[in-house]
């Protein structure tokens, strides 16, 4: 009749006791597992990496300029315009033009006019960022979309 | 005839003072030794202390007070620290303003920031070199291995407070070397990024972000790092602090020569010198005072080369105390915390140099970002860490470089390292690296083949070099821990000294092209 109880290896009082002490341990430690996930940002503060550049006119073949405040250099040529980022791709910091290209000023990396790695710790090219027109024919780049180097856009 | 009310009130007021201080201090003035002891077991902040010291402990050779010295400078960095929050506000469009009220119209406030700044300075370098007395003393070894550890995480908390610090002024200084920092820890996207896994599995874009707050320092990251600064790190420096004096005293306090060990640090269980317990003594409180043989935490103190630590010990702490205190004041006088302009995010400083302590580490990032900024760090910090769990022999601490073998070997490890540092710089220098020798070379190899991870692949092998022909893994140890306080020394020395604009090489700062 009680061969089931007898086969349990565990009083009862303990196993309530351990059952409890588990219960609030996986409570707990659910919990807390919920709340390690805060510190991680789920939406990310930042204003719109698209901005205008202006009419294609106002960039003739044979310009390069630097945009302003968004660490761009805008360089256009007869096959169309391409827009690179001037953030260096080692460690953030931002490069500037010289005759044979770019360099950066933390580390030294170097890259060519085309924004190649020439020499220094950089993992890789200078980005090219996307341009494209708007309805009324004004150039955008967007900052945050990357094309293949060497992409120009044709006005 | 019974006093009257008054009377009595007259009376209990004339002994306010005598009641007040009884209450307080509960015990006779420290003259003898046993209300020094008193003195010491009875008071909360006291009582980390044994009652007696070791006269070898007291000695200025033995440990040159490079632990107080740190704590010191921590209590000086809490206080100014929290009279600096009295003004400085975390925020993007004040932080900057705030700083600048603080140096040139808060009464004082330019001094405290000063004497912030500098002992903070002064601690980074007591903690290396406080790391570096209790390595050559072989103070690491059993029973203190895990004290050591605790030690490992007080010098990356140390080094982490720095940094956290570093962004809150807000300024140009302040703005790079946190993109910096911050790209760093993003750095696993190199390997990543080579592998073509990074849309997959990306950790140097999560810790980043974890970091950031967001994908640029902004906001969010000033909100974080003073998080950071004024409470999570100083807490667990804190908490880390207790735990590391704590097992001092568990441990047998401090390593010397000649003192028998097991390993539960205590020393021989009775020691014949010593008297013997009257039956009806209060057994602890004697035994605590080390009076007496007996039940006591870890002591096998030969009572006749100990002295009272109230005031032998408490007055040599005084002292390193107050020349902390000096030194920052004197420094924070002479010269001004730096405060460059506003941060901006457009245009980078040229060079833009971390804290000199970094400047090593910056000097490694140079060659690349995921090698030098962590997988090299991350092997010095674990290699040092196991160094008490794989030199086991069983060298007496508190001598120097364990002997005149010892001696010798740092001497040629010190050599060695210096010569290894100087041509992992100057090879780069003079010849360029793979990407100028083998234009298309993969990344993947100027990644792992570079001369901060040749380098620390010569200091193992100088190790290893050196563990084949003594047989001895405390030498070996010795051989590698001087490697790399030898290329901590060059690389920082190359960093701070020889590195202009571009990171370029230069013998001297006035050869800077003019801008």
């Amino acid at each position: 009749m009680s061969g089931r109880l007898e086969s349990e290896p565990i009083a009862r009082r303990d196993f309530l006791g351990l059952a409890g002490l588990w219960t609030t341990a996986i409570a707990i430690g659910g919990a807390l597992l919920g709340m390690v996930r805060l510190p991680k940002p789920s939406v990310l503060p930042e204003a719109s990496r698209r901005f205008r550049l202006g009419r294609p006119d106002e960039f003739p073949p044979g310009t390069s300029k630097v945009i302003a405040g968004q660490n761009v250099l805008v360089v256009s040529k007869p096959q169309g315009i391409a827009a690179l980022s001037l953030v260096c791709t080692h460690l953030g910091c931002i490069v500037s033009k010289n005759e044979a290209g770019f360099s950066c000023p933390c580390h030294g990396s170097a890259f060519d006019g085309d924004g190649r790695i020439v020499a220094g710790p950089a993992p890789r090219g200078l980005r090219w960022l996307q341009v494209s027109a708007a309805v009324d024919g004004r150039l955008i780049v967007n900052a945050g979309n990357e094309v293949d180097p060497g992409t120009y856009y044709r006005v | 005839m019974s006093k009257s009310g008054i009377a009595i009130f007259a009376e209990n007021l004339r002994a306010l003072p005598r009641h007040l201080r009884e209450s307080f201090v509960r015990h006779d003035r420290p003259v003898s030794a046993r209300s020094r002891s008193q003195a010491v077991f009875s008071n909360l902040f006291l009582h980390i202390h044994a009652t007696r010291t070791h006269l070898q402990s007291l000695r200025l050779t033995a440990t040159f007070g490079l632990g107080i010295a740190a704590t010191s400078c921590f209590i000086i960095l809490l206080v100014t620290g929290v009279l600096l929050m009295v003004y400085y506000a975390p925020s993007t469009s004040l932080a900057y303003d705030s700083m600048k009220d603080i140096h040139f119209v808060v009464p004082s406030g330019r001094l405290v920031r000063n004497v912030h700044r500098w002992s903070a300075h002064l601690m980074v370098v007591v903690v290396i070199l406080h790391m570096c007395r209790v390595f050559y003393t072989a103070s690491y070894k059993t029973p203190r291995e895990f004290n050591w550890l605790v030690g490992m995480g007080l010098f990356i908390v140390t080094l982490a407070l720095s940094f956290t610090g570093y962004l809150l002024p807000w300024d140009q200084l302040a703005f790079w070397a946190i993109t910096i920092g911050a790209n760093i820890a993003g750095s696993p996207r190199e390997l990543t990024d080579v592998l073509g896994i990074t849309a997959y599995f990306d950790p140097g874009g999560f810790s980043k972000q974890l970091l950031l707050g967001a994908n640029e320092v902004g906001q969010d990251a000033l909100t974080r790092f003073y998080l950071l600064h004024v409470m999570v790190l100083p807490l667990a420096f804190a908490a880390l602090i207790g735990v590391h004096f704590w097992r001092i005293r568990k441990d047998g306090g401090l390593g010397r020569p000649g003192i028998a060990q097991t390993a539960a640090g205590k020393g021989a269980d009775t020691d014949p010198n010593l008297p013997t317990l009257p039956a009806d003594a209060p057994t602890k409180t004697y035994g605590l005072m080390c009076v007496v043989a007996g039940k006591t935490a870890a002591t096998d103190l030969e009572i006749d080369e100990t002295v009272p630590s109230w005031p032998h010990l408490l007055r040599a702490e005084l002292v390193v105390f107050m020349a902390c205190v000096f030194l920052s004041v004197v420094l924070g006088i002479v010269a001004d915390a730096p405060l460059k302009e506003l941060a901006n995010p457009n245009i980078p400083e040229n060079p833009a140099k971390a804290p000199w302590y970094f400047l090593g580490l910056q000097e490694m990032v140079s060659y690349s970002a995921f090698m030098g900024g962590l997988i090299i760090p991350a092997i010095v910090v674990v290699g040092l860490g196991l160094i008490p769990y794989l030199d086991r022999e069983d060298d007496p601490p508190g001598v120097y470089f364990s002997g005149r073998n010892g001696r010798a070997v740092a001497l040629k490890s010190l050599l060695f390292g210096v010569t290894a540092a100087v041509l992992a710089v100057a090879v780069p220098v003079n010849f360029g690296w793979l990407r100028n020798w083998f234009p298309d070379i993969s990344q993947l190899w100027v990644i792992l083949v570079n001369p901060g991870s040749l380098l620390t692949a010569a200091y193992a092998a100088w190790s290893i070099r050196t563990l084949q022909k003594t047989r001895s893994t405390r030498l070996a140890a010795i051989a590698l821990f001087t490697c790399f306080v030898a290329g901590f020394l060059i690389t920082t020395y190359v960093g701070m000294n020889l590195r202009g604009p571009n990171w370029d090489f230069y013998w001297s700062q006035s050869d800077w092209p003019a801008h």
